[in-house]
């Protein structure tokens, strides 16, 4: 009974950081922008599909996994200075729908450079699944968590400790005032797609072990991500952390008591609740979301 | 002259919301422009500063024309605003605000410039570590007016400084800014308190509807009878 319910807290932790860091790149293009942006399921898919098949060219993993991330956050940078920066001053409903029609396009290009095939890449410890109290932990499980810990650290030291990461953070604030100390709000923005696509594509490569990967992984992915984002708060960097532990664990929960066939829609109930009972989120400016 | 405006224009979308603007600011001195709610001072500011753009005319500062440049390229070239409404980064630290005020300088000079602000604005030294937008009405014109020197501006623009403020503390930020321009700090100041900024001001503009309509020292325009009448309820 116990050992069950750990089991899928496990898990539920597991895909949690995995929507966790999705649901940051949310938040970050988001404060940067206003912008939500549906194209950060394909970074995500990026990520895995990029290193699935630089492995499967003869690459190491140390070469491989750098370059996708790479990739990705090429993709993010490009996806600003052509669709984003060109449409300055559209609203930002136009911005969304923008980013919409991106996250096709990526999708069809990546069926096209690589394939509709799903695939996987192999995690760490070979994996063998290590015993705790009776429930199970993949070491890829334990790489995932960890690693997630590791860049949300980094993350908050970035915008609390650097120029450039406070910059960022003034300009969610007032993006007027940030102009007139003389920020660079343009880069700033890029500067948001960029780091957006990173963390979307370590997502990618982190999972892809556990839960495989394919041309449109990025869908589901990144709607679970959203969901992280909406529940915690959108612009909040905590509330995307745990918005995507409490979608994670609920859905892990309802698989295991209920069925899986729920899973899915569990994403989207909580998103209902949390609307309707806070609307700016568990940890949302007062401000909220404005579309 | 260290800025020189002439026939500045400029629109919100289609409205037109500043007319035509001429004026100028010598190095040292500082100039004052007063005119009525909505007469378009702070789209003169937002235009000065470049987050705005200029329709027409053209903004030369330091000999140089800057009427494109990017907003960021002027706060370089030395000039800084204290927005309307201070504008500060609310949730972040007074420190935090004043660190983003000098974006554009070194970082090496950070710690000298700091302590001048918090020299300036003991007040700010004890709660440089709240959160901006918790302190008072005051208190935050301070952290604005701080964030904007750290810049270490040649020119500083500030867009009505008293708005919002007892009057105890109107008369104490409007001693600070004579101060700071007695220091070298050349201030060119937007206000609709004309009283208070034809009293400090070497000289002094009046803008109306868009257009600056007159122009003198700033007792000049204290005795005018349209001033008097318009302005100072007299
Ligand atoms: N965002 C905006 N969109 C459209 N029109 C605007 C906008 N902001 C200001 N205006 C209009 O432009 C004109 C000038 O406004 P502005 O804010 O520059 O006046 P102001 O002199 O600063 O007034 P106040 O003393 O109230 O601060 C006004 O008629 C105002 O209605
Ligand atoms: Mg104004």
């Amino acid at each position: 009974m116990t050992a069950a319910l750990l089991q899928y807290l496990i898990s539920g932790v597991t895909i949690g950081a995995i929507y966790a860091l999705v649901g940051l790149g949310f938040s970050i293009i988001y404060n940067a922008s206003k912008v939500i942006n549906f194209a950060q399921g394909e970074f995500v898919m990026i990520g895995g599909m990029a290193a699935v098949f630089l492995v499967a060219d003869g690459l190491p993993m140390v070469a491989a996994l750098p370059l996708a991330v790479l990739l990705a956050v090429l993709v993010g940078i490009g996806l600003e200075r052509v669709a984003i920066a060109p449409a300055r001053g559209a609203s930002v409903v136009t911005l969304i729908i923008i980013t919409i029609g991106a996250s096709i396009l990526l999708r069809g290009t990546a069926q096209l450079v690589w394939d509709r095939n799903f695939h996987t890449l192999p995690g760490i410890g070979g994996g063998m699944p290590i015993e705790v109290l009776g429930a199970t932990i993949l070491p890829q499980a334990v790489l995932v968590i960890c690693a997630t810990m590791a860049i949300v650290a980094a993350l908050f030291w970035f915008f609390k400790a650097t120029r450039t990461g406070q910059a960022m953070l003034a300009t969610s604030y007032d993006p007027t005032a940030a102009l007139l100390v003389g920020i660079d709000t343009r880069r700033v923005l890029t500067l948001a797609f960029a780091l957006a696509g990173g963390l979307g594509a370590i997502a990618g490569i982190l999972i892809t072990p556990i839960g495989m990967t394919y041309a449109g992984v990025g869908v589901m992915l990144g709607l679970k991500g959203f969901s992280a984002a909406m529940v915690g708060g959108l612009g909040s960097p905590m509330g995307a952390i745990a918005g995507g532990l409490v979608v994670g664990i609920a859905e892990a929960l309802t698989a295991g008591y209920l069925s899986s066939a729920y899973k899915d829609a569990v994403a989207f109930v909580i998103i209902l609740l949390v609307l309707v009972t806070r609307p700016s989120g568990l940890f949302g400016r007062r401000d909220g979301i404005s579309l | 002259m260290l800025l020189t405006v002439s026939g500045l224009a400029s629109h919100y979308g289609r409205i037109q919301a500043l007319y035509q603007a001429d004026f100028a600011v010598g190095a040292g001195e500082l100039v004052a422009l007063v005119g009525a709610n909505g007469a378009g001072k702070t789209t003169l500011m937002r235009t000065l500063s470049g987050v705005m753009p200029a329709s027409a005319g053209t903004i030369q500062f330091d000999g140089a024309e800057i009427t494109r440049t990017t907003p960021a390229r002027r706060v370089r070239l030395g000039i800084s605003q204290v927005p309307e409404g201070r504008k500060l980064f609310g949730p972040m630290t007074v420190e935090e605000n004043l660190r983003l005020g000098a974006h554009t300088r070194p970082a090496a000079e950070l710690r000298e410039t700091l302590a001048e602000q918090y020299e300036l604005f003991p007040a700010l030294a004890e709660r440089r570590h709240q959160p901006a937008g918790t302190l008072s009405g005051g208190q935050q014109q301070m952290v604005a007016i701080a964030r904007a020197l750290m810049a270490r501006p040649r020119l500083l623009l500030l867009d009505e400084p008293s708005m919002g403020l007892a009057p105890n503390l109107v008369d104490e930020t409007f001693e600070t800014i004579r101060r700071l321009c007695a220091a070298g700090t050349t201030i060119f100041l937007v206000e609709q308190n004309a009283f208070k900024a034809l009293a400090i001001a070497d000289r002094a503009y009046v803008l109306e509807t868009g257009r600056t309509v007159l122009d003198g020292t700033g007792s000049e325009l204290l005795a005018h009878e349209r001033v008097k009448q318009a302005y100072l309820g007299l």
